[in-house]
């Protein structure tokens, strides 16, 4: 079995694997960080959303051989211990979320998108979360929650 | 009161105490839980609508890496294993009860739907386990498959089930036929429309999951799964299905990803994993993927309708008759009976006085997946009938849709309509109003004309809708034939120091009961909201509950944990009054401070608290140690939330694509005691609504019966772009029947909205009516349809 070895959350991981494991089953089956979803089979949901070298990326969407030696960061490492990055502090200020299971994946888009485009209005939120679904919430409070993060964080 | 007290009162917007976990990644869902030994499943599942199985071979499988056992049908029925069952008995009209066909956990002898369950393969990873299951051999037979509902109860359609001849479960039927049929006799018009409610596929986020445990030692099995209702879980596993005595089974359902009435039900893959837990002597993971759940969850609606509707030469109602085919899938689910029923036909008067009501609903098997309760269940399908009837009533008559509807409403109560439910609150008219102006409804006809010049059509559509929530008083439900009774359980528990657990038998899963819940025990013991903690979920933690689903938590959930709370208040004030060396009947209990009117003497909580426990001199006789008070409220009535919703949609014709400009919803829930979790709720609703509007259809091939929608590429969930942002507004009639004055909100979204948007989008093109989902092939071909061959050219 292959050996992979990158960085999670500023930590090193390595771990002897199967070539065919995904970087998702990498992060929640090897490493126990299970913040991070799986909500579908098809790469649609965006439940798994992680960053990978800083980037959005479905982590269902890779095989964690793909990621030897990228810098990985989860929703447990968004924020130091005891801290909330002000995305998440928006999604709780206006009630982005229901159920919790697409959140964790809602915000690491949502980090990634505020990073990108700093002038966020509505239609781009609602464009850019096109691979994001959720169920609960009807979208409204999400959009609403990540253009008042867009707003804290310029 | 406390500024913080008052702030995290009743009625406030307080943010979710559940929050934290979620938005940082430590939420515990059932996937979440890993066991030492842990093992995998996976389930083989027919590729089959309907087929015979001549044999099963597992014997290769068995050889596969890592396998540890391989259960079929026969092991199930070795071990003498009950089958699923159906909570819910409906008789026809004849008098006879509905006819059941076996459900078995794993597949017998025959598989009924492409999903059916076949095999499990316990495995020591879940790709060995699916590995090993493309080894086993399956002889199939396969047989033609009854999927289309227009043809199901003929003569020559093949047989779902032996005991049900025609595909017929049962031949409902409600109201009173000699009244209508002679109301209609008199009509000046009678307005009739043919109906579908397309069949929808609920997708939680979260996929259906479930861990079975068994310690020998103790002969207890233990089961996280992906529960509405654990208790009620339990309860069928033990009692029908026969895994285990119930006080050997414990059930779990954790954080859970959303349900929307898709969890509420028992299904195989749990019940197969707890059970094979003590056979393998190990516990058995299973978590479905997204496939599994769009083959094997309930899936909802599904209705097949002829509705006609007698008016007067004024438009007023006189009478509504409906004949409706409702698909049941090719088995019953737990409460798969009830909803084209008891939670459909009791909904037909909607927010009008119609004199007379009779509808009939066949209940027909299909060989697809189980149909049952989605958000809404039944109430969605009678408002989606009864709007558009209205609506439709309103075109051919020439009268205003909303002076129709004002023309028709209830204004007294308690009203009894003709088809069991008892309204005991409302104002219909004073929400229409508040959605007209929401939406500015004046000054359409203005939007209109524009957006005619920039060669799109804008329609307005409305819906008056109403619903009955608060399931439901035990002998209601018991006369119409539920296997349970639908109270709800608290337990209020004040610790030494004085901080409280609250056990709910009401279980959340998305609907933020930690927060509200806390909110009101919070403001009722004068607390702040950190010191309430409460805990659901657990049948070894909380002693029964029937779980959530309904729009009930609010009105029934919470009514119990006040009747606890009188309990505890009860009872502090007598220990209040002894340690005060006072009359009971003197103690007032206000701001989490027990005082002796007319006195300077008072105790705080906390120091009542710890008194309790040390019992220091407490005359034995009298005052019991500890403070700690359960109690079960079983509801007076249903609760009936109703309201407004009103949708103007933006079609381009030369693509068929709607937008929707602009969603009002207003909405009577009576009481409310965190209006930001309410507008989230509605929200959910109403986009959920706009997705069966719009966008999602559960379609199976109509001659091999393969769910053709079954992943997110086929089956078209609503996205952010799909969606508008949806202005709410609230008007307050007080529920008369439990103590805080509440009605539920959970469903009223995804019932309201449907007939809203199809309103609108038949009023932007002129037309009658337009299948949902309405999607821009079927509204652009309405249009071509609709055009003059000559204006096209």
């Amino acid at each position: 079995m292959p050996v992979v070895a990158m960085t999670v959350n500023g930590k090193p991981a390595s771990a002897d694997v199967e070539a065919r494991m995904l970087l998702v089953q990498f992060i929640r089956e090897q490493l126990g960080l299970t913040g991070t979803h799986v909500g579908c089979d098809t790469s649609q949901c965006g439940a798994c959303v992680v960053h990978v070298d800083g980037r959005a990326v479905k982590s269902c969407t890779m095989l964690a051989t793909q990621a030897e030696g990228a810098e990985i960061l989860t929703i447990e490492g968004l924020a130091p211990d005891g801290d909330l990055h002000p995305v998440q502090k928006a999604f709780r200020e206006h009630h982005g979320l229901q159920c919790g299971f697409c959140t964790p994946g809602m915000i690491m888009t949502a980090v990634d998108m505020i990073r990108r485009k700093p002038d966020l209005d509505e239609e781009t939120v609602r464009e850019e979360l096109e691979g994001n679904i959720c169920r609960c919430t009807g979208y409204h409070n999400i959009v609403k929650a990540i253009l008042a993060a867009s707003q804290e964080m310029r | 009161m406390s500024d913080k007290a008052s702030g995290e009162g009743i009625g406030q917007p307080v943010r979710r105490k559940e929050d934290f976990r979620f938005i940082t990644g430590n939420g515990h869902y059932t996937d979440d839980i890993t066991r030492p030994r842990q093992t995998w499943a996976y389930f083989l599942r027919s590729p089959h609508a309907h087929a015979r199985i001549r044999a099963i071979d597992t014997s290769q499988a068995e050889q596969a890496p890592g396998v540890v056992a391989i259960f079929t049908g026969k092991h199930v029925a070795a071990d003498k294993l009950g089958g699923l069952i159906c909570g819910w008995t409906v008789s026809s009209k004849d008098g006879t009860p509905m006819k059941v066909g076996p459900h078995p956990i794993l597949a017998l002898d025959t598989v009924r739907y492409v999903g059916d369950h076949v095999a499990m393969v316990v495995a020591e990873t879940l790709a060995d386990a699916r590995a090993a299951s493309e080894l086993i051999d399956v002889d199939y037979e396969p047989l033609p498959a009854t999927i289309s509902l227009d043809t199901c109860q003929n003569g020559n359609a093949e047989q779902v089930h032996p005991e049900a001849p025609r595909n017929t479960c049962f031949e409902w039927e409600l109201g009173n036929k000699p009244e209508t049929e002679a109301a209609f006799a008199k009509a000046s018009r009678i307005v009739k429309l043919d109906l579908k409610n397309n069949r929808l596929i609920p997708n939680a986020m979260e996929p259906r999951a479930a861990l079975g445990e068994y310690d020998k030692g103790s002969g207890i099995y233990t089961l996280h799964t992906t529960s509405q209702n654990p208790h009620v879980a339990r309860l069928v596993l033990s009692a029908f299905v026969g895994v285990a005595p119930e006080h050997k089974l414990r059930v779990i359902a954790p954080d859970v990803g959303g349900g929307f009435g898709s969890k509420i039900f028992i299904y195989a893959e749990e019940t197969a994993c707890v059970w094979a837990a003590a056979k393998v002597g190990r516990p058995i993971k299973w978590t479905g993927d997204r496939s599994e759940a769009f083959l094997s969850d309930a899936h909802g609606r599904d209705h097949l309708s002829h509705a006609e509707l007698a008016l007067d030469g004024n438009g007023k109602f006189l009478a509504l008759r409906v004949k409706t085919i409702a698909n049941l899938g090719a088995y019953l689910s737990t409460f798969s009976a009830s909803v084209p029923t008891y939670l459909y036909g009791t909904l037909l008067s909607g927010q009008y006085d119609i004199p007379a009501i009779y509808v009939e609903v066949d209940g027909v098997y299909t060989h697809t997946a189980p149909v049952d309760a989605y958000r809404g269940a039944g109430r969605p399908e009678a408002t989606y009938l009864v709007e558009r009837m209205v609506e439709t009533a309103a075109r051919e008559t020439g009268i205003d849709p909303a002076e129709i509807r004002r023309r028709n409403y209830i204004r007294t109560f308690p009203h009894q309509t003709p088809v069991i439910m008892n309204y005991d609150a409302g104002d219909y008219e004073a929400s229409l109003d508040a959605a007209m102006k929401a939406i500015d409804y004046a000054g359409f006809p203005a939007r209109k004309s524009e957006a005619a010049r920039r060669g799109k059509l804008r329609g307005i559509g409305m819906s008056s809708y109403i619903e009955a929530c608060g399931l439901a008083p035990s002998a209601a439900v018991g006369s119409l034939g539920a296997g349970v009774g639908l109270w709800e359980s608290a337990e209020v528990r004040v610790n030494p120091t004085g901080n409280v657990e609250v056990l709910t038998g009401s279980h959340s899963h998305g609907q933020g009961h930690e927060t509200t819940f806390a909110q009101l025990v919070a403001s009722r013991l004068g607390i702040p909201m950190e010191q309430v903690e409460i805990v659901h979920g657990d049948t070894d933690k909380v002693q029964f509950g029937m779980g959530t689903y309904g729009s009930r938590s609010g009105a029934v959930g919470m009514s119990a944990i006040v009747k606890a709370l009188d309990k505890v208040e009860a009872k502090a004030k007598k220990i209040a009054a002894h340690l005060m060396e006072a009359a009971v009947e003197d103690i007032v209990f206000e701001n989490g401070t027990f005082t002796v009117q007319g006195t300077d003497k008072s105790l705080p909580w906390a120091q009542l608290a710890l008194s309790a426990y040390t019992a220091h001199g407490f005359p034995s006789a009298d005052i019991e140690p500890g403070l700690k008070e359960g109690a079960f409220y079983d509801p007076t009535n249903f609760t009936f939330p109703a309201g407004c919703h009103i949708c103007e949609v933006e079609i381009d014709p030369d693509t068929g694509i709607t937008r929707i400009e602009k969603f009002v919803a207003v909405d009577d829930f009576g009481t409310i005691v965190n209006p930001m979790i309410v507008e989230g709720q509605v929200h959910g609703g109403i986009a959920q609504g706009i997705g069966q509007a719009l966008l999602e259809h559960g379609i199976y091939d109509a001659e091999s019966g393969q769910l053709v929608t079954g992943s997110y590429m086929d089956y078209c969930m609503p996205r952010a772009d799909d969606l508008p942002s949806f202005t709410l507004g609230f008007t307050k009639t007080v529920c008369p029947s439990n103590p805080l004055g509440m009605k539920g909100c959970g469903e009223a979204g995804a019932i309201a909205s449907p007939p809203a948007i199809v309103n609108a989008i038949t009023d932007a093109l002129g037309i009658r009516d337009i299948e949902m989902p309405a999607t821009p092939a079927r509204v652009w071909s309405a249009i071509q349809a609709a055009t003059p061959r000559a204006a096209a050219e």
